[in-house]
């Protein structure tokens, strides 16, 4: 007891580090199992997908078609409410910083690109992560709350093939739909406060962006919402799966797998555009 | 003799004895993490059987059922569910395997998405390349069975606690499963319906000659359904035996628990203290 203090002091702060790196290390080994739970994830959803007719138990299309409905059709509003909206928001602020240089009229470039590249996949994804991916990650953490994940194990059927599936089908499927809507609407936001404020028809609008914008740009940034697509799924699905102890679990992994889907998507964007636009 | 409870003749149990086993398991251990829950389980569950497996909270009970049902996979030991090893068999097996048994989860595990026929159904669509009618046929007959006709196109969120448990039954049954589970089948009814769904397993087992393996820890319950129970506590199982022999069991924790006697922990006092003081060492 004599010698407690120096050397609980020595002790103390070795072990302050090491419960610190120690900490570190586990978050990372957990953040990494939880990649490779995915990478699973994902190589399952599409074993099922091809191979699950051969083996008896088929990925059901009307189940993918019940979410494709869910997903993406019931999403339409919001996503055009919030694309208007973010359309007349650039027009706004493209045309004043161009004001600068006088050269407001090429606002129609700076619009048509960032829109088709980036704006209308980037506010999609973070509107179904909002909306899909939280719904996706509670309602298969209330499933596993209450024993539905393991009433359909014991009834022998493959819960990824049943749950997980028909969700990325309709995800991969609806996403890019609703980006490319989104573009569509984000621009023609753009191109009516472009024609009020500037006196440019909206024909002439249109006209200057068919010159701007290329088959790539748009390409370019529907593969990105269809990556975005399988990201959100996965997010969802794990944090769902993660969830226990109760109401509260699901209430917690509901908002960590909206928190983590918008950031691996942002991520995930920077560094697709990175990669393929250099 | 006068006794009213007596009136009613008494259940008369088949002699099962002899009967070739469906469930045999062999020196279980499992782990949680590193807790050790259960410690070497040897059971065997006879043909036509309702084998009740009976413990307190924390007794490994949940864990044997998990583990039996393929679940939670075990540290060592085997299991022989009609005559396959359960976890060396291949994944496309086990779902064939799985096809033969049926289980009634404690909260029914009804999907909330699914109306109760549909709930009921499932299993037929999924294993089964039958067409709608004869489906749709089958699950109305277990239905029947379970005394819940007239409510297939209601929602699980619509239905009492006792309406769902019947409803788990129906889905349990409906591909006439050779080994039916049950977890806690009574937990949380009044004891007029709690008794309901006792008959209802008792009438399984008769009319189907279905094995039946039981997890509670109702006592009433399972001196009424079981032909032999199973005693766990503490990952350890205590007794195997008839209602009668374990009525008569002379083993102490037994009749604590058949009491509903709560036990003394004995602690040593410097265990005591670190308890209090929260010292890990």
């Amino acid at each position: 007891m004599a010698e407690a203090p120096t050397k609980g002091g020595e002790t103390g702060l070795s072990a302050r580090i090491t419960a610190i790196l120690g900490n570190l290390g586990k978050k990372g080994v957990a953040a990494i199992a939880e990649m490779g739970l995915g990478a699973v994830l994902f190589g399952q959803s599409v074993f099922w997908i091809f191979v699950g007719h051969r083996r008896g138990q088929p990925v059901r299309l009307k189940a993918a078609f019940d979410r494709c409905m869910e997903m993406g059709i019931q999403a339409l509003p919001i996503v055009t409410m919030m694309s208007v909206t973010i359309g007349i928001m650039l027009a706004i602020q493209g045309i004043y910083a161009l004001r600068v240089f006088g050269a407001e009229e090429q606002v129609t470039v700076g619009l048509g690109l960032s829109v088709v590249r980036e704006f209308g996949p980037l506010i999609t994804g973070i509107l179904v992560s909002g909306r899909t991916g939280s719904s996706l990650a509670a309602r298969i953490g209330t499933m596993r709350i209450s024993q539905e994940i393991d009433a359909l194990e014991v009834m022998g059927i493959n819960p990824v093939r049943f749950i997980v599936a028909p969700a990325l089908i309709a995800m991969f499927l609806m996403v890019p739909l609703l980006a490319f809507w989104a573009d569509i609407v984000m621009l023609a936001g753009a191109g009516w406060y472009v024609s009020v404020d500037l006196g440019i028809s909206f024909s002439a609008f249109v006209q200057r962006l068919s010159e701007t914008i290329t088959v790539n740009d748009i390409m370019h940034g529907l593969s990105k919402a269809g990556l975005f697509s399988i990201l959100i799924t996965l997010v969802g699905v794990i944090n769902g799966a993660g969830v226990s102890g109760g109401a509260e679990g699901v209430g917690r992994m509901t908002t960590r797998s909206v928190v983590l889907s918008i950031s691996a998507i942002i991520v995930t964007d920077m560094v697709f555009a990175f990669v393929t636009t250099r | 003799m006068n006794h009213p409870l007596d009136a009613a003749p008494a259940y008369q149990r088949p002699d099962l004895t002899g009967a070739p086993p469906v469930i045999e398991i062999k020196n279980l251990v499992t782990h949680y993490g590193s807790r050790k829950i259960l410690h070497g389980i040897n059971l065997e569950v006879r043909e036509g059987e309702v084998m009740v497996i009976m413990g307190g909270s924390g007794s490994g009970k949940s864990t044997l059922l998990n583990t039996l049902l393929g679940l939670l996979r075990p540290t060592s030991g085997d299991i022989r569910l009609l005559g396959q090893h359960l976890w060396e068999i291949s994944d496309v097996e086990r779902s064939q395997l799985r096809q033969k048994m049926g289980v009634a989860f404690q909260g029914g595990a009804l999907f909330s998405s699914l109306s109760v026929l549909e709930n009921i159904i499932l299993p037929l669509r999924e294993h089964t390349k039958l067409d709608l009618n004869t489906m749709l046929i089958m699950a109305r007959l277990k239905m029947q069975v379970v005394n819940l006709a007239g409510f297939e196109n209601l929602m699980p969120s619509e239905l009492s606690g006792g309406m769902i448990k019947r409803a788990a039954f129906a889905r349990a049954i409906v591909m006439d499963p050779k080994v039916l589970f049950c977890d806690e089948p009574s937990a949380g009814l009044d004891p007029i319906v709690a008794s309901a769904i006792d008959d209802l397993i008792l009438s399984l087992r008769d009319a189907m000659g279905m094995s039946i393996v039981v997890v509670t820890h109702e006592l009433e319950s399972a001196f009424r359904i079981a032909d032999r129970i199973c005693v766990l506590d503490k990952g350890h199982i205590l007794m195997i035996g008839t209602v009668d022999e374990v009525r008569a069991s002379d083993n102490e924790r037994i009749q604590n628990l058949l009491n509903r006697r709560t036990e003394e922990e004995i602690l040593d006092p410097d265990e005591y203290l670190k308890r209090l003081t929260a010292v890990n060492e």
